[in-house]
């Protein structure tokens, strides 16, 4: 097990570097030093020196890949892409373009993305299980049809408009929650039950008829007609044994999301004013400050391959007969 | 020639797509399992109702993927004709009067004045403060708060009787048609049809089809005189720019799996089926791009696109064709990044098809590598291809309107879903509400997507084999 | 079923928790019910606060109020008038000659050597309360060097527990003005003051080659061991500052915290190591011995201003414009400002939940940054700006005046086609400009909050004249007592007379096309776009819009790669120097990367500014301007666009906010009707828990049935089964 966890780790290395390459070097395409330089003085009475003194600082003067002038490793080591790229793998994120410390920032707005992302998650997996159940255990049923209706209804809407929508409904007219706003403690669930109720509404549709799916399919197999046939309710038999074997592929779906939960919700996090890492990522895209978009694809490709790894380890929890080697 | 036509490259691959329907459709004529699988898509009542909707959408794409440049009348003194340089299409010329009748800001729906007060000058020179008559909504009604009602009444019903009278007569040539090879005779086809016997649910694409007629007459009533959805900020008919929203939709939706097709399609097989390196090299690639967040990767690249674009503005003769190749990047683009789910699917069918026993006979009897995929692998994978296909393409749609949102989707010029909502985001705030624009879209967008998710689903019941 | 009733005895323990607040959606903690505290918002966050280097209106909101520089604008008086903060009074200003001579102060500008500015403040001032002052009993400095447990502790600034303070002496300005050559601190202004202030960009060379200047994140350079020539302390309490040549707008930069004073021991105290990596630094920190200190910085979230308890005392003025008595704005005169204790600036990023939170009530005024803001009030057009009878019900007050800001569209000069100094090139610029009306612009997409602009210096700035003597006769008639824009025939004739008949070009027939290079994708974008298509349109032309991001449109501009350009300008200060610097020739972008995006050059307009720039105010700067407009009004190397109206949009319970946008220190005039606004607060924001009994009763109609018939099928197969 734990030979298999370091060879999956060890696997991880180049597909790290091969993120870091893609990005850096699309973001190398995008924007020039010059561009970031730029961006980051200012509109005012900005000059061309001004420009090459910050290039310097920040150490966006070197070359990008092969400094030829430097020897030895350091051919390689005094680049921008060894400086600003590899150093990540060290979590040394370094500065943001507009000179603040990434790393910080990322652990304090992990807090607010993490509050928002978890109960979302966590609910949302409840309700979403619960209604398919719901349906399943009314299968062939005009419930079932007009459910299955809804869900498709429900999927066929757009993201922007639960948000929109249920802000102006919930907040405007209602003046149930405040519209926008986050502080951390008890108090904080006042900001957070809206964004978190209209991620679950929204991921309603897609889920439920997905697990509903799930459900059905193993409902058709021989051991549930054989528990039927013991006179086991239909409630038992479907929380007992189907729910329990259709585990496996709601692993699938699920686990390897766990990890991404740390790097929050675009849409939610900042329609709703949520200082998370979601509306970092935003801020960061839209004044193009490439160093802390570089450090969230590489942390969100960490995350996506220990997803991974932990849907493998969580099969062998699952289902005792699956093993790792 | 009164215009010049123009064909973008979304024009050109919308057709090649066309095409490519029609002549799988020829094909499917002729091969029995195919003709099996298509009826049970006839067989689901939804599926059928969707499909005509989506017919009709894809009508309206059609319409709008035929573009020209008008000529210019004669200046005097030039012999040469001169074309105007703005780009029309077959839809913009249907719909003049919508396009070119524009207010100067926000009026409600059906609509005879203005949204907010002005400041009106009369001839006398008395000023005084009111709702100012629209400029063309309701131009022929001599006392619009009094008339407008019984008008528009009028017109609807005049324009839903028209409308069902035409859908009616679509559907008798069509019933007789369809019924025509019925033992008994037409009139014993028409009987199967309307009590629902056939296996083929004529009867819902029927009734869709009286609906859909029913809407479009009772619109195309209305559209010339008032402006039926209202009007935007700087007083553009919404329902025009709703219609031109469509092809920016089906184009993203369908033109972006097209494209990555022949990549996915490549990759997947070949991993599945050579397996070793080959198969290493292209799971290495793929589990490097899938594990770059989507968002991240799409932003990246389109603002790599957008730079590429502006820097060699020559590259583009017109406004459209620039605007056209940001919409294309944008569709290679979001394919970049889903194509990896096509290419581990087509991989694990090939991984299966590889050890099936008449590929391993073909292989014993020396068969090339390239004949094997080709007669083999490639037509047994169609199926997961085509169902891919269908059920990308709501989520491709949604995806373009969150894009646009945060900065990153189709150039701003072009009329599109995303570009409708992030315009019409703030007038939800205004005192009065504004809602017309934010509504017109979710319903049109809802229309497409709903139709789009039960089509899909038919489509996949009838061809996925698990499911069978 | 027992897990729905769990759910619904969680919900209603929620509702308990929730319930026990009259208001459940009020973003602030209960706690602050009816304290003096001022709610405000701010949407881009601020990305310098040392005040050599802000230059962003965003930041201004803060550092204004934190910072206090030698002078100072009055808040009510119109036109503009600086006043002594800190100084004592005016500086004394001595103009000398080549050879040394005092000149008399109307002296011809060309004369001037050399200006000299003493600047005396008043004693007795103290700082905020800092850690960097604080001491220990025997007088050593309690965190200089900073103890390891006290720097493992901090993670933001009141995280050290002691603090203390000094008195302001002379030696803190002379420091900060050393500031702006810093090699690190990047001060943009180092280069239009270097040519300025004497021996300022010596000390820039100076400075680096200090070793020191070079590390990043920063060591601290003493730069005591660094004289500057042109400046001097006097005594403890003045200070001198000596210009090369005249420069009569100094005062205005004596106004922004460029030259605010920064003690030289809090630079010391924040570079020490460890604290740049805990964004401990006077970049983020800022201190100074304004109105107010900065007690809070997430700039994600929340920055809140505490009142500061050294201030040295300033009363309310007493004197304003003739309205301002009828608007209440001197009921408070002659009292001790500041008058609200705290003030908590939000992060809002999207205009929507901002602008619904503050018509329910928690954000006191319009915002920060209040462009996107107006988008969503529904006001009159044509220029008459009014709100909705349920916001006036409410007690919402809008109030409005001309900003020295100009917004404009400019033509590359440089460009083959719309450039150049051809009558060809003018007339279809002219044309172009009385085609598109700015004037339904202004209704459309600026609610009416601006005025159509006739050249580009905008109302309340020295030189700008009313009625028929301001008009641009070239675009405009004037008719019954108002300017009438020119027929759109008259632009066709113009156009015409260029060459294009019918927007074609007569000699080969091709319809004339304009590239418009535009940025962004932001709000209303397309809507403007559409807008402009529509003016072009009305004289048959073809406008393409390039629109690209930010960096690429610079590029354009900076190259001349552009052909027609939105910009606009945002003075530094209210001087006619600032607003026609804009066009002066060796300003150009593309030759010397200066302001002047149009790259236009006319030598008799470069002549006319050189000798208007540094006069003093009078008839003749007047006679001056007049000819330099009408020169700009015949070349038309913009289309004159708008100036931009400052609006306030405000409470009934906000009381003294007057808008004003060079006056950005107005926190400390301002006053809050605590009790009023908790009142309003509270009947606008009743819950409505209607819906939720509506939904929870829809979700028994659809579940409870549905059990019923599942229970009935179950009893019956297990009867069956028996």
């Amino acid at each position: 097990m734990l030979a298999y966890i370091f060879r999956r780790l060890f696997y991880a290395i180049p597909i790290l570097i091969g993120v870091n390459l893609l990005t850096f070097a699309l973001f190398f395409v995008v924007n020039t030093p010059d561009d970031m330089a730029r961006m980051q003085l200012g509109v005012k009475r900005v000059t061309p020196e001004a420009i090459e003194r910050w290039k310097v600082e920040r150490g966006y003067d070197k070359p990008l890949f092969f400094n030829a002038a430097a020897m030895g490793v350091g051919q390689l080591t005094q680049t921008v892409f060894f400086d600003k790229s590899l150093r990540m793998f060290a979590l040394e994120f370094g500065r943001s373009d507009d000179g603040r410390d990434i790393g910080n920032e990322i652990r304090t707005r992990m807090g607010p993305s993490l509050a928002i992302a978890v109960p979302t998650f966590l609910l949302g997996l409840y309700v979403t299980v619960s209604l398919a159940l719901f349906l399943v255990l009314f299968r062939a049923t005009a419930l079932d049809v007009w459910g299955v209706v809804g869900c498709v209804m429900l999927m066929s809407i757009s993201g922007l408009f639960y948000i929109i929508g249920g802000q102006w409904l919930v907040s405007k007219v209602w003046h149930l929650v405040p519209i926008s706003g986050y502080t951390s403690g008890l108090d904080g669930f006042r900001f957070l039950i809206l964004p978190v109720v209209i991620s679950v509404v929204a991921s309603i549709g897609a889920n439920t008829r997905w697990y509903r799916t799930l459900f059905l399919e193993e409902i058709s197999k021989d051991y549930v007609r054989t528990a039927r046939a013991k006179g086991l309710s239909e409630t038992t038999v479907l929380f007992r044994h189907v729910l329990r074997n259709a585990m496996i592929p709601i692993l699938t779906g699920v686990v390897v999301v766990i990890p991404l939960l740390f790097m929050g919700s675009l849409l939610v996090e900042s329609f709703f004013g949520i200082p998370g890492l979601g509306s970092y990522t935003i801020d960061a895209i839209n004044a193009q400050d490439f160093a802390i978009v570089r450090a969230m694809v590489f942390i969100g490709s960490v995350l996506y391959i220990l997803g991974l790894l932990l849907t493998d380890i969580s099969y062998t929890w699952v289902d005792p007969r699956v093993r790792l080697g | 020639m009164p215009f010049q036509p123009v064909v973008l490259v979304t024009d050109a691959l919308l057709f090649v797509l066309l095409g490519l329907i029609v002549g799988a459709v020829w094909r499917a004529r002729r091969s029995p399992p195919m003709r099996r699988a298509w009826r049970d898509v006839g067989r689901s009542r939804s599926g059928m109702a969707s499909a005509t909707i989506l017919v009709a959408f894809l009508g309206i794409g059609v319409a709008d993927s035929l573009h020209y440049r008008p000529l210019l009348e004669s200046a005097g003194g030039t012999k040469s004709s001169v074309y105007s340089a703005e780009v029309l299409s077959a839809l913009d010329a249907a719909l003049t009067p919508l396009r070119v009748r524009v207010e100067r800001t926000y009026s409600a729906p059906l609509a005879t004045r203005s949204f907010a007060k002005e400041t009106i000058e009369s001839e006398s020179g008395a000023i005084a403060r009111d709702y100012p008559r629209l400029q063309f909504a309701g131009a022929q009604l001599a006392d619009p708060d009094r008339d407008r009602d019984q008008d528009v009444r009028n017109r609807l019903l005049r324009g839903i009787g028209l409308g069902l009278g035409a859908a009616v007569l679509t559907c008798l040539g069509l019933g007789t048609f369809l019924g025509r090879g019925q033992e008994g005779g037409c009139a014993s086809g028409w009987w199967a049809i309307l009590s629902g016997r056939t296996t083929v649910r004529w009867r819902a694409a029927l009734i869709t089809v009286l609906g859909l007629g029913a809407v479009i007459g009772g619109l195309a009533a209305l559209a010339p005189v008032y402006h039926v959805f209202g009007t935007d900020k700087v007083g553009q008919d919404v329902l025009y720019l709703t219609l031109k929203s469509v092809r920016t939709a089906l184009v993203i939706g369908t033109l972006t799996t097209l494209v990555l097709l022949p990549v996915a399609l490549a990759l997947g097989v070949l991993a599945g089926y050579l397996g070793g390196w080959v198969d290493d090299l292209i799971q290495y690639v793929y589990t490097v791009l899938n594990s770059i967040p989507g968002v991240l990767l799409i932003a990246a690249a389109v603002l790599m696109m957008q730079g590429l674009i502006d820097r060699h503005p020559e590259w583009f003769s017109t406004a459209a064709e620039r605007a056209d190749a940001r919409l294309l990047a944008l569709c290679c683009i979001l394919g970049l990044t889903s194509w990896t789910g096509l290419a581990r699917l087509l991989r694990g069918e090939a991984l299966k098809l590889r050890e099936l026993e008449y590929v391993q006979a073909a292989r014993a009897f020396g068969v090339g590598t390239p004949r094997i995929l080709l007669r083999h692998i490639l037509p047994n994978v169609m199926h997961i291809v085509l169902i891919a296909v269908v059920m990308d393409f709501s989520s491709l749609v949604l995806a373009e309107a969150v894009l646009s949102y945060v900065g990153i989707g189709v150039d701003p010029n072009t009329i599109s879903f995303g570009t409708m909502i992030n315009a019409a985001r703030m007038e939800l705030a205004r005192e009065p509400m504004v809602w017309w624009s934010l509504g017109s879209a979710f319903v049109f967008m809802f229309t497409l997507v709903l139709s789009a998710n039960l089509f899909a689903d038919a489509v996949r019941d009838a061809f996925d084999p698990r499911r069978g | 079923m027992l897990h729905s009733v769990r759910f619904w005895v969680a919900l209603l323990l929620l509702a308990g928790l929730v319930g026990c607040r009259p208001v459940w959606n009020d973003p602030y903690p209960a706690s602050e019910g009816e304290a003096n505290v001022m709610y405000s918002a701010f949407t881009n966050r601020p990305k310098h606060l040392d005040p050599v280097q802000s230059y962003s209106e965003d930041e201004a909101t803060f550092l204004y109020q934190i910072y206090e520089p030698p002078l100072q604008y009055h808040y009510l008086q119109r036109p503009y008038a600086l006043i002594p903060a800190a100084a004592a009074e005016m500086p004394k200003v001595i103009l000398l000659d080549a050879a040394g001579r005092e000149l008399p102060p109307d002296a011809d500008p060309a004369k001037v050597a050399e200006s000299q500015y003493e600047i005396r403040i008043q004693p007795g001032i103290r700082y905020q309360p800092h850690p960097a002052f604080a001491q220990r009993d025997d007088g050593s400095s309690r965190y200089l060097p900073m103890p390891a447990e006290d720097l493992a502790r901090a993670r933001q600034l009141g995280d050290f527990a002691e603090t203390g303070t000094r008195e302001l002496i002379a030696a803190d300005y002379v420091n900060q003005i050393k500031r702006l050559a810093h090699p690190r601190l990047h001060s943009p202004i180092l280069e239009l003051m270097g040519d300025y202030i004497i021996g300022l960009k010596a000390l820039h060379a100076r400075l680096q080659k200090d070793p020191a200047a070079q590390a990043w994140p920063a060591t601290h350079i003493d730069l005591t061991r660094y004289p500057l020539d042109g400046v001097q302390v006097v005594d403890r309490y003045t200070y001198r500052v000596r210009l090369r040549g005249a420069y009569p707008q100094f005062l205005y930069w004596l106004a922004m915290p460029f030259f605010a004073p920064v003690p030289p021991e809090v630079e010391q105290f924040f570079e020490q190591p460890g604290m740049a990596e805990r964004n401990l630094t006077l970049d983020w920190w800022p201190i100074g011995t304004g109105a107010y200190m900065l007690a809070e910085n997430d700039p994600n979230a929340r920055m809140t201003l505490v009142r500061n308890p050294n201030f040295h005392g300033e009363t309310y003025p007493c004197e304003g414009e003739a309205a301002d008595q009828g608007a209440g704005l001197l009921a408070d005169c002659g009292k001790a400002v500041p008058f609200i204790e705290r003030v908590v600036f939000s992060r809002e990023k999207e205009s929507i939940p901002y602008w619904n939170k503050f018509l329910q009530g928690y954000y006191d005024a319009s915002g920060v940054s209040s462009d996107n803001f107006d988008q969503a009030v529904q006001l009159g057009g044509q220029g008459d700006v009014l709100l909705t009878d349920e916001m006036r019900e409410r007690g919402i007050r809008l109030t409005t005046a001309v900003a020295p800001t100009v917004m404009y569209t400019g033509f590359n000069m440089l460009d083959p086609v719309v450039g150049g100094g051809s009558e060809r090139a003018r007339k279809l610029r002219l044309a172009l400009s009385i085609a598109i009306d700015q004037e339904e612009f202004i209704s459309v997409f600026l609610n009416g909050r601006g005025l159509t602009a006739m050249h580009p210096l905008p109302p309340d700035i020295f030189g700008y004249r009313e009625g028929e003597a301001g008009i641009n006769p070239y675009v405009f008639d004037w008719v019954d007592g108002r300017a009438k824009r020119k027929s759109i025939e008259e632009a066709r004739r113009l156009l015409a007379e260029a060459g294009y008949p019918g927007g074609r070009d007569a000699a080969t027939g091709e319809p004339l096309i304009i590239n418009l290079d535009t940025t962004g994708t932001g709000l209303g974008d397309k809507a403007r776009i559409d807008w402009l298509t529509k003016q072009f349109r009305k004289i048959d032309l073809q406008l393409v819009v390039r629109s690209t991001d930010y960096n690429r449109f610079q590029d354009k501009i900076r190259k001349g790669n552009a052909q027609l350009f939105f910009w606009g300008w945002n003075a530094d200060y209210p001087d006619p120097e600032n607003f026609l610097f804009l066009l002066y020739g060796p300003q150009s972008k593309v030759a010397s990367q200066g302001e002047n995006a149009a790259n236009y050059a006319n030598p008799e307009y470069d002549r006319l500014f050189e000798r208007m720039k540094a006069m003093a105010d009078g008839p003749e700067r007047q006679a001056l301007i007049d000819r330099m407009m009408a020169i700009l009004q015949h070349d038309a190397p913009w289309i004159w666009g708008f100036y931009e109206k400052a609006y306030v949009l405000q409470h009934g319970w906000l009381m003294n906010r007057k808008p004003g946008k060079i006056i950005r220190s107005a926190l400390k005039y301002q006053r809050i009707d605590t009790a009023l606004r908790a009142r309003q607060r509270e009947a606008w924001n009743r819950p409505d828990i209607g819906p939720l009994f509506a939904m929870a009763g829809l979700a028994l109609v659809v579940v409870g049935p549905a059990v019923l018939a599942y229970r009935r099928r179950e009893r019956a197969t297990g009867r069956k089964a028996a």
